[in-house]
């Protein structure tokens, strides 16, 4: 049997490279955040309250371009709606928590913390779940907090030449290319990107909820066809 | 300093709302479905789409326009900047290498030709 403590910093051992890729990633955000006008505590509020970074950097992104408030939150759920996944997958493994423990440990779902965990509950039974999880989640959370404030610090001294603004869809890319696994992904990409470059022009940014569906639609067709 | 049309009451409704929102997309399989089995197979199977529709949607617009209308002409630096950056996201899928890829192409093209 491990102990709780054992499996608590064998996540945190885990995470610690993980840091390294999100910490600039949560600069961009902050800087994004207070490069669209957003005010500082409400930047910071953004990595607390939403606390998931792609979906970060498009509400900033939308603020900024003045979209109607409800495609802003449209476009950080649909963006956010992969999470769900992750919630099925994980949730078997939580099955024995308590009803408080559970909720406070669905806040802490990211990308990282479901694939890093996953990994290890489908291979040893014997892992405390709870702790382990959050040896992995709550120091990527602390990074992303900290990330976020020094991006917030940096933002309002950044000189335009520096063409920061241009991180945002790098940092999307980078999340984007590893989701294109299969025909179907790729078809998916295509026709969000190709429709949304079309799109633009729509009024309130309708044009990426559009390319949104689309491509989603496109993805489930090339599927049902294969 | 850009400033926003909204107004801080409503950044902070925008803040709530998708925070909320996220919240229950994080807690609903974890807390009240429990299997995976409970996933309608439409859903599940469109889920699987929504990071590269939706994040492409959010990428080809920024690389594909400049000044506002679309560029495929060798003008337009953030073409050849990003398509740099999707090769290296495919060859390491690490976001750092991505990043520094397209931020230095972007900075040396601009350099040279700019």
């Amino acid at each position: 049997m491990s102990s709780s403590r054992a499996d608590f910093l064998s996540g945190v051992r885990v995470s610690l490279p993980i840091i390294l890729g999100i910490v600039p990633f949560g600069m961009v955000a902050g800087v994004a955040a207070v490069s669209a006008g957003i005010p500082a505590a409400q930047a910071l509020a953004m990595s607390v309250v939403i606390f998931a970074g792609a979906s970060q950097l498009a509400a900033a992104d939308l603020i900024g371009r003045n979209v109607p408030a409800a495609i802003v939150v449209l476009t950080v759920l649909i963006i956010n709606l992969r999470m769900m996944m992750y919630s099925a997958s994980i949730a078997p493994y939580f099955r024995k928590q308590s009803a408080r423990w559970k909720a406070g440990l669905a806040y802490f779902l990211t990308d990282q913390a479901y694939a890093v965990s996953l990994m290890r509950f489908e291979r040893d039974d014997e892992t405390n779940r709870r702790w382990y999880y959050l040896g992995v989640a709550t120091p990527l959370w602390v990074a992303w907090q900290f990330a976020t404030v020094a991006g917030i610090l940096l933002g309002t001294s950044v000189p335009p030449s520096w063409k920061l603004e241009f991180a945002v869809p790098l940092v999307f890319l980078a999340v984007l290319v590893p989701s294109v696994t299969d025909r179907a992904t790729t078809v998916a990409a295509v026709v969000g990107g190709t429709t949304a470059v079309l799109a633009e022009g729509l009024p309130f940014n309708l044009g990426l909820v559009i390319a949104a569906i689309v491509g989603i639609l496109a993805g489930l067709l090339v599927e049902e066809v294969a | 300093m850009a400033q926003t049309g909204f107004t801080p009451e409503m950044l902070w409704l925008i803040i709530i709302g998708a925070g909320v929102g996220t919240y229950a997309i994080r807690v609903s399989f974890i807390a009240f479905f429990g299997r995976l089995d409970d996933i309608p197979d439409w859903i599940e199977r469109a889920l699987r789409f929504v990071p590269a529709a939706v994040l492409s949607a959010l990428v080809v617009p920024q690389f594909v326009y400049a000044d506002g209308a679309i560029s495929l002409s060798p003008d337009n630096l953030r073409l050849f900047a990003g398509g740099l950056a999707i090769l290296v996201a495919w060859k390491t899928e690490d976001i750092l290498a991505t990043l520094a890829a397209g931020m230095g192409a972007l900075w040396l093209l601009s350099f040279l030709f700019g």
